[in-house]
């Protein structure tokens, strides 16, 4: 669970502060799936940055499962995927996934043991001995889930996981990524630009907009767990994106 | 095979310009040797005699080879005048003072990258050490090793370590340094300790650097030691045979001498070639 309180955070650059978030207030419960989007510089991933402890708020509480976010991340409380899979180049797809293993000090049967079960959950099976060349863009990222996934966090940070990847790659990515959150049931925070994306994923949209980086509005979705790809076609699904849309416009009509 | 050609065809540009030169170079004397005895030279005669002469200002390629030859394996190994007795003395300074320099390089690249005060103290020391002619300060290390104690190997080695450290220090920082932001942050969602990030990132990714360092560095030792020969009055190793070739007007022997150099610094650079091919294999960096 991530709780944020007024939460801000200024950033000291050469040209003066630069406001990345203002006055955050958001609750994410357990097993829920956030979306966040929003025009670049609206603080988006500087939110999720913070939530992992990798910036840190120059005002209001920002709580992660009851805890501060750094001791959050001693707690193990989260995996991390970023933009690009960043794999490392010289060790293979199951060397990358023991790599948090390795630092968290798992014993060599445990990390077999784990390495397996993650690459069956992205369907890797078979592919641990490739190195990251060997496999496609969509393969690539699938594996840096796998990576995060390993350790067994309850909360999946996920900062434009598909951002670089062609849409018919994201799309099936989509798809699998849903099913893997109803199985393994994890909180996930998403941030993405993609409208569809957001709408097909999510419990929860956060829209945000910039200057300050804010939070203008928050849709529940009423698109039912299940949902097959083809759900994007219904009304209700156009309906939902319609209001993101909106809210977009809003978030930066009010700058104009 | 394709390229064997164009290597050929530039071999052969050296050495026939080689034979030009050597020709006019050497002629000075051949015209002088005439003018004394009072016979004209003919310009068959002025070729036979400029490429066979004793003491050339410039051995042409065949004597150079002759001499390499005959110092390789025209003596017994232990022998004074073997090319394989000195080339040895030589290599084994260069080998030590190259594993002097590439772990002190080693060791001041991580401090640079990992200590603020570090990076803005040694680096420009290091510098400055390098703008020194190796020449001036050679002489110096080994009176004060003399002083110590120290003589031979350890003070060539010194000084062979004193020029390669430099290449494997600049080629180690931007190494150790390449890692993006978005690496090191990966570590950070881990808790990783500053070793955990040296030794699962930071090391595996300078190795392409380092290994290009080494090639520098290898060369640089091997001048080194041969330096360091030069001012303890020819006892043995290369430079000692080119100083003594030197004293004596042997041409020749300089030649051959710096041929072997040549010869043992690029199967130096090819050993690492191969080590970095089998490494970069191993790690699954090359396709």
């Amino acid at each position: 669970m991530i709780e944020a309180r007024g939460v801000g955070l200024t950033f000291q650059t050469n040209d003066g502060p630069v406001v990345a978030l203002k006055d955050v207030n958001l609750t994410i419960g357990k097993g829920e799936f956030v979306s966040f989007i929003g025009p670049s510089g609206c603080g988006k991933t500087t939110f999720l940055r913070a939530v992992a402890a990798l910036e840190h708020p120059t005002e209001g509480t920002l709580t992660v499962n009851g805890l501060t976010p750094d001791a959050a991340r001693q707690a193990r409380a989260y995996g991390y995927v970023f933009q690009a899979a960043g794999l490392y180049p010289w060790r293979t797809i199951a060397g990358n996934i023991r790599l948090p293993l390795e630092i968290m000090g798992f014993s060599r049967a445990e990390q077999e043991e784990r390495i397996a079960r993650v690459l069956s959950l992205v369907d890797l099976e078979g592919f641990g001995r490739k190195y990251p060349w060997q496999l496609s863009g969509g393969m690539q990222q699938r594996a840096s889930i796998a990576r995060a996934l390993a350790f067994d966090a309850d909360i999946l940070l996920m900062d434009e996981p598909f951002g670089a990847l062609d849409e018919i790659v994201r799309d099936r990515l989509n798809e699998e990524l849903l099913k893997l959150w109803a199985r393994t049931e994890k909180t996930i925070g998403f941030v993405t630009h993609s409208i569809p994306e957001a709408v097909y994923l999510s419990t929860r949209i956060v829209v945000m907009s910039p200057r300050p980086g804010r939070i203008t509005d928050v849709i529940e979705s009423t698109l039912p767990r299940e949902r097959p790809l083809d759900i994007r076609d219904s009304r209700e699904f156009i309906e939902i994106a319609h209001r993101v849309r909106e809210g977009l416009r809003h978030g930066h009509g009010d700058e104009v | 095979m394709k390229s064997l050609l164009p290597i050929l065809t530039v071999l052969l540009a050296i050495v026939a310009l080689w034979y030009a030169a050597a020709v006019k170079l050497n002629s000075a004397w051949t015209y002088d040797q005439a003018v004394r005895a009072g016979t004209e030279v003919s310009l068959s005669a002025l070729v036979k005699d400029t490429l066979a002469q004793e003491r050339p200002v410039l051995p042409a390629p065949h004597q150079v080879a002759v001499g390499l030859w005959d110092g390789v394996f025209g003596q017994a190994m232990t022998s004074k005048r073997s090319l394989v007795y000195h080339g040895w003395v030589t290599l084994s300074a260069t080998l030590l003072g190259f594993a002097i320099g590439t772990a002190l390089g080693i060791a001041l690249a991580i401090g640079i990258v990992h200590n603020r005060a570090m990076d803005m103290s040694v680096m420009p020391w290091a510098i400055a050490s390098q703008t020194i002619p190796i020449l001036a300060i050679a002489p110096m290390i080994i009176v004060v090793m003399n002083s110590l104690g120290l003589t031979g190997l350890i003070p060539k080695s010194i000084i062979s370590a004193y020029l390669s450290f430099f290449p494997v220090v600049v080629g180690m920082v931007k190494g150790l340094r390449s890692p993006d932001a978005m690496q090191l942050d990966l570590l950070r969602t881990y808790n990783a300790s500053a070793r955990d990030v040296l030794l699962k990132l930071r090391l595996p990714a300078s190795l392409p650097y380092l290994f290009a360092s080494l090639k520098v560095g290898v060369a640089a030792s091997l001048v080194g030691a041969i330096v360091g020969e030069l001012p303890t009055g020819a006892v043995a190793g290369l430079g000692a045979r080119l100083l003594s070739g030197s004293y004596y007007g042997q041409t020749v022997q300089i030649w051959a001498a710096l041929f072997a150099a040549a010869i043992v610094a690029a199967g130096l650079v090819m050993l690492i070639g191969a080590a970095e091919r089998a490494t970069l294999a191993r790690m699954g960096l090359v396709r």
